[in-house]
C-alpha cells in the first residue's frame, strides 16, 4: 500500500501553489492514503503491451493558416483583477 | 394549464400555432421559480428581465411559424459551468462568484441562434467535481421527490429544474456520470453524447479528456430536439469532431426491432439496491417486448474503471485549474506578499475542499516519479476499459444497464467519505473513459418514491440509435409523466 506523509502532501501542495493549513493538511494526507490504496487495484492489471489512451476519440490536429484570425479583445480586460492601461497588473516579480 | 408543465415540443406547437405566447411561458416558467426555489435551491442566477427581452426576439420569430426552431421562445436553464455573456457564470465556485464572461459558449450561442430563452443559471459542485451538488460553494440543492435528499451531481441543479418544472429543459455537463447521475436522481432524460460531438468552447473544463455538454429534459424527444440544437463541429473546439449530425427527430420513431441490446454481467453487483436491479431488468424485459433481443455481454474491466478516472480526471484537473491565478479572471487574495504567495493565497481562498483535493491528487500522480505508475498505467487502463466496449458492440447495437447502484441517497451522508462519493459514479465512468454516448431515462420507483434511472450506452456517435431506443420504452410506460409534489 502506498504510504503518503503530510510532508509529501505539501510539497505536492507547494507544486500546485495551494496553501494548506496544519488541519487540512492532515486530513488530505489521510484522503491521499485512501485513494491511493484504493487505486491500487490497476497494479494487478497486466498492461506492458497496451498502448495508453490520451483521447477517447481520436482527431488529427486541426491546421490552419498562420495568420491571426483574432484581434486582440478589449472586452477580456474587463474580467482582470488589476490593470493598468492595456496590461493585467500582478506584484512585483523583480526586484 | 400552468405552461412550465410543458415539454418543448408541445409548447413548441402551442407558441406555433400562437395559442401561447414566449412571454407568458417565460412568465410561468419564471413563476414556479419564485415558488420552488425557496425550497429546492436550484438557481444561482435568474435572468428575468434578459429572458422577458429575448421572450420578446422570439415572439418576432414566431410570426413566422414555419422559419422558426422548435426552441424558439423555449426557456431553458444552464448550468453555471457554461459560460454565458454578460451572465454571471460561477462554475459553484467562489473562485468564480463574481465572473461575468465576456462571450458566449458555442453552445449557448447556438441555443441563442435557435431562439431559446436563457431563464437562469443553475447549481452545480463545484467546477462540475461531485457527484451530488453538496459541493457547491453557495448551497447544496435539494431533490425534488424528497427534499432532504441529494439531486445528484455534478448537474444537480439541471435535472432539478427540469423535474421540478422550473425550465422546460437545461443543459448540463458531464466528465464521469454528472449528466446521468442526477437524471437518474431526478426522474428525468439525460444524455451525455458521443466524446467530440458537442463542442467544448466557453465550458470551464474539469478533465478535457471527458467533458462533454449534453441536454436534460423531460421526454426522449425534447431530449433528440435539444441535442439536434448544440451538436456539429466547431472550429474554437480543436476536440470537436467534424461529422454531419443526423437528423434525430426523423428515426425517433423506427421502432427497435431487431435490435440487439447487451446486458453486461459486472453491472448487476452484489451490494446494489434490490430494487434498482429489479427496475432496469424489468425495464430490458420490457425492450425486449418491443422486438429488441437481449444478449449477455461482458465488460471485464469495468472493476477498474472508477480508479482510472480518479486519475485519469484529477491530473487533467490539475492542469486545467492551473489557469485560476489571480491574475485575468475570479478571485484575488486580497493581500500577500510577492506573486507566488498571491497565488498560493488566491487558490487557498477561491477553491473549496473537494477541487483542493482533486488538485493535489491530480499533482501528485503527475509529479516525478510517479508518472509511471499512475498516470501513464491509468491511460493503458482506459485503452483497456475501451476496447470492453468496442469488443461487446460486436454482439449488441445497444448496451442497457443501472445508472446508478442505489436511488438518490441523504443530504450529508456521504459528504465525509470522499471514496463512497466516487463510487456513487460506478456505472457511468466507464463511458467517459470510452468517449462513448450514455442516456438516462426513467425506469421506476422504489418504495419511497425516488425514481430509479436505465442507462443506455450506445457505438460512438450513434446517439440515433441511443434515442430511438429510449423513445420506444418510453412509449411503453409513463415513469417519465410522473410529477413530485412540493
Amino acid at each position: 500500500m502506498a504510504q503518503v506523509t503530510k510532508e509529501d502532501v505539501l510539497r505536492v501542495a507547494r507544486l500546485a501553489r495551494l496553501t494548506l493549513d496544519e488541519q487540512d493538511a492532515e486530513a488530505m494526507t489521510a484522503h491521499f492514503t485512501k485513494v491511493l490504496a484504493y487505486i491500487e487495484k490497476l497494479t494487478v492489471l497486466p498492461t506492458d503491451d497496451i498502448e495508453p489512451a490520451t483521447h477517447a476519440v481520436t482527431v488529427a490536429a486541426p491546421l490552419r493558416a498562420d495568420c491571426v484570425t483574432n484581434a486582440p479583445d478589449p472586452a477580456l480586460l474587463q474580467t482582470a483583477l488589476a490593470k493598468d492601461d492595456t496590461f493585467f497588473k500582478v506584484p512585483k516579480i523583480i526586484e | 394549464m400552468d405552461l412550465s408543465q410543458l415539454t418543448i415540443s408541445e409548447a413548441s406547437q402551442l407558441l406555433r400555432r400562437r395559442e401561447i405566447r414566449a412571454r407568458e411561458l417565460t412568465q410561468s416558467v419564471l413563476a414556479r421559480i419564485e415558488t420552488s426555489d425557496p425550497l429546492l435551491h436550484t438557481y444561482l442566477t435568474v435572468c428575468a428581465e434578459e429572458a422577458l427581452a429575448q421572450a420578446a426576439a422570439a415572439e418576432q420569430h414566431l410570426q413566422t411559424p414555419e422559419t422558426a426552431s422548435p426552441l424558439c421562445g423555449v426557456p431553458i436553464a444552464i448550468k453555471d459551468v457554461i459560460l454565458t455573456k454578460g451572465v454571471r457564470s460561477t462554475a459553484g465556485s467562489r473562485m468564480l462568484a463574481d465572473f461575468v464572461p465576456p462571450y458566449d459558449a458555442t453552445v449557448i450561442q447556438r441555443l441563442k441562434d435557435a431562439g431559446a430563452i436563457i431563464i437562469g443559471k443553475v447549481n452545480c459542485d463545484e467546477f462540475a467535481m461531485g457527484s451530488s451538488t453538496e459541493n457547491s460553494a453557495f448551497f447544496p440543492s435539494r431533490n425534488p421527490w424528497d427534499l432532504t435528499r441529494v439531486p445528484g451531481g455534478s448537474s444537480g441543479g439541471s435535472a432539478t429544474a427540469v423535474a421540478a418544472d422550473q425550465s422546460l429543459a437545461s443543459l448540463g455537463t458531464d466528465t464521469g456520470g454528472s449528466i446521468r447521475l442526477p437524471a437518474a436522481f431526478c426522474g428525468v432524460t439525460g444524455l451525455k453524447p458521443t466524446y467530440g460531438r458537442v463542442s467544448r468552447y466557453g465550458v470551464v473544463a474539469y478533465a478535457s479528456s471527458l467533458d462533454q455538454v449534453g441536454p436534460v429534459t423531460k421526454d426522449v424527444r425534447d431530449c433528440a430536439l435539444l441535442l439536434q440544437t448544440i451538436a456539429g463541429h466547431d472550429p474554437k473546439d480543436s476536440t470537436s469532431v467534424n461529422l454531419p449530425v443526423p437528423d434525430y427527430q426523423a428515426t425517433l420513431t423506427h421502432g427497435v426491432q431487431g435490435l440487439r441490446v447487451g446486458v453486461p454481467k459486472e453491472y448487476f453487483v452484489e451490494g446494489m439496491q434490490p430494487e434498482v436491479e429489479e427496475a432496469v431488468r424489468t425495464g430490458i424485459a420490457a425492450l425486449t417486448a418491443l422486438g429488441v433481443a437481449p444478449v449477455s455481454i461482458s465488460l471485464p474491466h469495468t472493476e477498474y474503471a472508477v480508479a482510472a478516472y480518479y486519475i485519469i480526471a484529477t491530473a487533467e484537473a490539475s492542469s486545467n485549474l492551473a489557469r485560476y491565478d489571480g491574475v485575468r479572471y475570479g478571485h484575488r487574495a486580497a493581500q500577500s506578499d510577492g506573486l507566488v504567495a498571491m497565488y498560493e493565497q488566491t487558490r487557498a481562498e477561491g477553491f473549496g475542499s473537494e477541487v483542493k483535493r482533486r488538485i493535489l491528487l491530480g499533482t501528485y500522480v503527475l509529479s516525478a516519479g510517479y508518472y509511471d505508475a499512475y498516470y501513464l498505467k491509468a491511460q493503458k487502463v482506459r485503452t483497456l476499459i475501451r476496447q470492453d466496449f468496442l469488443q461487446a458492440f460486436q454482439e449488441c447495437d445497444v448496451i442497457a444497464t443501472p445508472v446508478a447502484p442505489t436511488t438518490a441517497f441523504a443530504i450529508g451522508e456521504r459528504t465525509t467519505d470522499p471514496l463512497t462519493m466516487y463510487l456513487s459514479d460506478i456505472f457511468t465512468i466507464a463511458v467517459n473513459l470510452a468517449g462513448l454516448p450514455g442516456l438516462s431515462v426513467p425506469c421506476g420507483f422504489d418504495h419511497q418514491g425516488l425514481p430509479i434511472g436505465l442507462q443506455l450506452i450506445g457505438k460512438p456517435f450513434d446517439e440515433a440509435t441511443l434515442l430511438r431506443t429510449a423513445y420506444s420504452y418510453e412509449h411503453c410506460t409513463t415513469w417519465h409523466k410522473r410529477k413530485p409534489t412540493l
